[in-house]
Parts: structure tokens; C-alpha cells; sequence
């Protein structure tokens, strides 16, 4: 069983991975991303300081630059907020708030949009129509707006940050499935599969699907970055996710307001974070889209 | 007894912005248990339509439009899809042309299996798989433990082929539909599956209805066999009546269309040109325009003649005299 499995998605992660490992420049990218997932997944060991914990917070401490000392003998690498926060430790623990809302978000609308995308490639006709009519209007906003409107609707939150990203991405992966999903239900296979007597959910999800897989992998990666980015937007326009657990974007927005009192440090070390993070998953994203698309691959 | 399959006047069309293509226009079959039946035509002809018709697995906007098509006594134009689909793969099989295709590329073979298995029998895994391995060796797929776990890309095209034939077997079908399976295939394998295919069909009395354009292959292996021209069975006999003595002139304009191993130099006979499009049909007999025995009686179209076990559809037969 464990063989099986390891080798069902042989051909398209084993391509990945030598893609990714032929190119010095999404070797690098990939590194990165997985060096910040790591910090972010041990914010917790790494960091001096939890953010959070208002008693671990010494207010005398506030707006000191990078490379000071507390007053207990701690260096502040990265300097520390107009609260005393060390930056070093908020960023950590954003980077993680970023990436799980990202991820999460990414994961969910590549599911709903997987799915609906397979129904109406599959099931064709009126289902396709109004599918698709739904994802071109989709598209036809732009991403804030939507992701805007539904959050004053909706209210703050965390969950309702994700809802919103989830609303204006599903619509990409929905596209791109319906489009692989036509050539691939138009194969032999599947006429094969429906003259065995399958259901058409088994053909839907256990044929067509795995099939499918490599733009979703593509557009999965680069939604995540765009997600990432999104949040980001949402939490410094101050209607993101909650100020007590600060993303990226929010310890831009709360630096930003000091920015031009010259207290550089607080907003300018997020905002390369969160450049470096967008910009390696963009790279490794690409890198795949060279890979695995059948049309640049020659 | 029923009949196991009997087909009467079975019409599919499919209706486009250019008017309705009748791709099937008034099929008439009967196959007995155990029977083989052969389809022979040009492409085009109305073929595998007939035998995706009878899977109820015609693609929209296609549908069957008249006609009876009577499985073991029940009609199936007027089952529901859940009765149909519950026929498919456990009753009904279906073998399809390029075994390359027909096979999920990212799903092992085991996977494909016994999915297929438990689509109709709720049993385990193991005894799915069991009964997987059982199949693979019947069609003569060596080691097929190990082979089970493999993907269709690690198969030779005679070996899926096989595999393809395992899956279309695993529940002993009553009636398989085999849409030109050899015709992909080199020679050599072409006869292996051929006599695989005919000691199975003895052993487990299905029936089987095999599609090709390939007189030689119906020849070794058919009871029957009824030539298609136009959406149309225009000769239907027991093999060596219809090979020894054809009455349509289709028929024989095919048969002399098969090149034999002594003649070389010879020029080869050909039905001079092509199949009629299927929106621009003629009046009367389809084949008319082609036939070297046309005459003016062949604008009307021409009723079925029966004779014992044999029926056609021709004014002018081979053999007889010509009327004009």
C-alpha cells in the first residue's frame, strides 16, 4: 500500500522536484520558502519573546532601534515596537499568522474551485454555464474590492479573512480545472470508466481529478502568494485580521504610522519579509508552471 | 428461451446546427448466447454508435431516437440510468479500440480493478484484489501479482489490451461490446488476443459482438456477421454463406477489397469512392453512387429479402440479374 501510494503521484511531484532542483535561482526560492516555514512552524522556540503575552512586554522598551539592549541584557536584533514588542519575535509570529491564513485560504478555494470546476467540465450544459458565468464575474472584480465588501459585510476576523480569500480565489482554480477537466473527459479512459458502470462522483474525483493535477499544483502555489499578499493588503488597510494576533501587513500598517518620525525599523523589516516570502513562492511557482505545463515543455 | 440480445429498428441520431445526423437508422440484431457476432463497415458507418447505443452511453446530443433494444428480456431504451449503470461493467462490458487510452494513466491497475468490482459487489479489498489477480492471469498476463501493482505506462499495447479484456471479464458478463480491440495492434499479438478471446467466449458462453472493418479477423473468429453501410445493416448471414457468397455488392466490393497474400502484382480491387457524408445522404440505397450494379430502381430505398438464415437489403443482388 505504502509503494502505491508513493508512486501514484509519481510522474507529476517527481518532474516537480527535478524541475525545481535543475534551476540554482527556484533551488534558492525553494530553500527560502522552506527555511520560512520552518521558522514560522517554531515561531514559538525561536522567537525571545511571545508577542502576545502583554507581561513578557516592557513598555520602557518602546521604539528602541535594531541592535539595542533591553534593559535586562536582551539584544534587540530587529529593534522593537511603539509597544516594547521585539521585532524579531512579532515578525516570527506574523510570518506564522500569514502563512497559515495563506495556506489555508489557498487550500480551501483550490477544493471548492477543484470541484465546481470538475462539475461543470463534466456535467457540461446549464451547470457549466452558470458555473462559469459565476467565475468570469468573479475574475471581473478586482480581488481587494470583493475581499473588502465581504469583510464590512461579514465583520473582522480570522475565519472571515480566509472566507473572504477563499470567495475571490476559488474562481482561478475552478478556470483552470474545467479547462483540463474537458480534455480529459473527452479521453478514452473515462468513456472506459462510465461503460464499467463507475458513479460519475468515482469518475469525477478518482479519474478525472488526479489528471488535473498539474496546473493545480501551478496555480495553487501562486494563489497562496497571492493570498499571503491579500491578507497582507486587508490587515494594513486595518480590516484584516484581529490587532491582537498581528499579521505581516498589520505590523506594516501599525509601523507605517511611524514611519516618517523615522522609526524605520518597525515597518520596513515585515514589509521585506513579506517581499521575500511573496517573491520565493512566485519564483518556485514559476519554475513549476515551466515544468510541468505540456505546452512550455518540450 | 429470450433472446440474449435482440435489437428492432433501433435509430440514433444526433441533431446539429446542419441538420440531424443519422448516424443509426434502423438497425435490426439478434445475438444468442455464446454467439459472436461481427459488425463490419467503413468508418463512419453506424458501427460503434450501435454498440454505444446499446451501453446507453451515446453522447449528448445524441440519443436513441426509435427502436427496441431487449437485454435478456428487459428493454433498455427505457431503463432508468441507474438500471443502466448498474447493467454497465457487470452484465454489459465494452473493450475499446486503443487499450493506450483506456486506462487511467495515474491509477494502478489493482486501483482500476477493483474499483471496478466493488462498483457492483460489496466486497473487501482483499477479495477484490483476489479476484483481480484471477482475471489478469485468465487473459494470460504472466506474474500478475506483481503486474497488479504496476501503472498502464509499464504495459506493452498487447498487455493492456489484455488488462482491458481482464476488466471487461471480471463479473462474467452476459454480453460483450468489443469496438475494433485488435485493430491497434500488431499482427502477431492481433492473433494471440483473437484466440484468447474465442477460448474465453467458449468457456464462459457470453456473447459477444465484435466491431472491426477487419473481414479477416470476423472470418476466424464470428458466427455472424452483418455489414453496416450508412447507418444501415445492409447484409447479415452466418460467416462463410456471407465470405463464400455475398449478396450485396457492398459486401462483395469488401471482400475484394482484402488483400491476399499471393497477389502480388496484381492491382487490388476497390469500392471506388467514399462513404456518404452522413448529412447528404442519397435517396433510395445509400451505396447507390458507389455500385456497380445500380440501377433506376435503386432510388427507392430497398426492403429487406430473407433467405433462411440469411437477409439483405438490395434490389440487385450478387448473382442475380440486373434490373434497371
Amino acid at each position: 500500500m505504502i509503494v502505491e501510494q508513493r508512486s501514484s503521484g509519481d510522474g507529476t511531484l517527481a518532474r516537480a522536484f527535478q524541475g525545481i532542483a535543475a534551476s540554482p535561482k527556484a533551488s534558492l526560492a525553494a530553500a527560502v520558502c522552506l527555511l520560512l516555514l520552518l521558522a514560522a512552524l517554531f515561531a514559538p522556540v525561536i522567537a525571545r519573546q511571545n508577542p502576545y503575552a502583554l507581561t513578557e512586554i516592557d513598555f520602557f522598551d518602546s521604539r528602541l532601534p535594531p541592535m539595542s539592549e533591553s534593559r535586562d541584557g536582551m539584544i534587540y536584533l530587529l529593534g522593537t515596537d511603539t509597544q516594547g514588542r521585539d521585532m524579531f519575535s512579532a515578525m516570527l509570529y506574523g510570518l506564522r499568522t500569514s502563512l497559515a491564513v495563506g495556506v489555508t485560504a489557498g487550500a480551501l478555494a483550490l477544493m471548492l474551485g477543484a470541484a465546481l470546476g470538475l462539475i461543470a467540465a463534466y456535467l457540461g450544459g446549464r451547470w457549466d454555464a452558470v458555473i462559469m458565468r459565476v467565475v468570469d464575474l468573479m475574475l471581473g472584480f478586482p480581488t481587494i474590492l470583493v475581499a473588502l465588501m465581504i469583510l464590512v459585510v461579514f465583520g473582522q476576523g480570522t475565519w472571515k479573512v480566509i472566507l473572504a480569500l477563499v470567495v475571490v480565489q476559488w474562481a482561478y482554480f475552478a478556470r483552470a480545472v474545467r479547462g483540463t477537466a474537458l480534455v480529459e473527459a473527452k479521453k478514452d479512459y473515462v468513456k472506459a470508466a462510465r461503460c464499467l458502470g463507475l458513479s460519475t462522483p468515482r469518475i469525477l474525483f478518482r479519474h478525472i481529478l488526479p489528471n488535473c493535477l498539474p496546473p493545480l499544483i501551478i496555480i495553487g502555489t501562486i494563489q497562496v502568494a497571492s493570498a499571503i499578499a491579500a491578507e497582507a493588503t486587508l490587515s494594513f488597510l486595518g480590516i484584516g485580521l484581529p490587532i491582537t494576533e498581528p499579521s505581516l501587513g498589520l505590523l506594516i500598517a501599525n509601523g507605517y504610522q511611524v514611519l516618517l518620525a523615522g522609526l524605520y525599523w518597525m515597518s520596513i523589516y515585515p514589509g521585506l519579509l513579506l517581499l521575500v516570502l511573496v517573491f520565493s513562492i512566485n519564483i518556485v511557482g514559476d519554475r513549476l508552471r515551466e515544468v510541468l505545463n505540456p505546452r512550455l515543455a518540450t | 428461451m429470450t433472446r440474449l440480445l435482440e435489437i428492432k429498428g433501433l435509430c440514433t441520431h444526433f441533431p446539429t446546427p446542419k441538420g440531424v445526423v443519422k448516424a443509426v437508422d434502423g438497425v435490426d440484431l439478434q445475438l444468442e448466447k455464446g454467439q459472436v457476432l461481427g459488425l463490419v463497415g467503413e468508418s463512419g458507418s453506424g458501427k460503434s454508435i450501435t454498440g454505444f447505443s446499446i451501453m446507453g452511453l451515446v453522447e449528448s446530443p445524441g440519443r436513441v431516437t426509435a427502436g427496441s433494444i431487449c437485454f435478456k428480456g428487459q428493454e433498455l431504451t427505457e431503463a432508468s440510468p441507474e438500471r443502466l449503470r448498474s447493467l454497465r461493467g457487470d452484465r454489459i462490458a465494452m473493450i475499446f479500440q486503443d487499450p493506450m487510452m483506456t486506462l487511467n494513466p495515474v491509477l494502478s491497475i489493482a486501483t482500476q480493478m477493483i474499483e471496478t468490482v466493488q462498483a457492483h459487489r460489496p466486497t473487501s479489498r482483499r477479495v477484490a484484489r483476489a479476484h483481480a489477480r484471477d482475471a489478469l492471469a485468465r487473459v494470460g498476463i504472466p506474474s500478475p501479482d506483481e503486474r497488479l501493482s504496476a501503472y498502464p505506462h509499464e504495459f506493452s499495447g498487447g498487455m493492456r489490451q489484455r488488462v482491458a479484456i481482464a476488466i471487461a471479464l471480471l463479473h462474467e458478463p452476459d454480453l460483450i461490446i468489443a469496438d475494433e480491440p485488435t485493430t491497434a495492434l500488431d499482427v502477431t499479438i492481433q492473433s494471440q488476443i483473437l484466440a484468447q478471446v474465442q477460448k474465453l467466449c467458449a468457456e464462459t458462453e457470453m456473447g459477444l459482438i465484435w466491431i472491426t472493418h477487419d473481414l479477416g479477423v470476423v472470418a476466424g473468429l464470428a458466427d455472424q456477421v452483418a455489414v453496416m453501410y450508412a447507418g444501415r445493416i445492409v447484409e447479415q448471414a452466418p460467416v462463410d454463406q456471407l465470405l463464400d457468397d455475398p449478396r450485396h455488392p457492398y459486401t462483395q466490393g469488401l471482400i475484394g477489397s482484402v488483400p491476399a497474400a499471393n497477389q502480388r502484382g496484381e492491382e487490388l480491387n476497390q469500392i471506388p469512392g467514399t462513404a456518404p457524408p452522413p448529412l447528404n445522404r442519397p435517396e433510395g440505397c445509400a451505396f447507390r453512387p458507389r455500385c456497380p450494379r445500380a440501377g433506376g430502381v435503386c432510388h427507392t430505398e430497398p426492403r429487406e429479402t430473407r433467405e433462411g438464415p440469411r437477409r439483405w437489403r438490395c434490389y440487385n443482388p450478387v448473382g442475380a440479374e440486373i434490373t434497371a
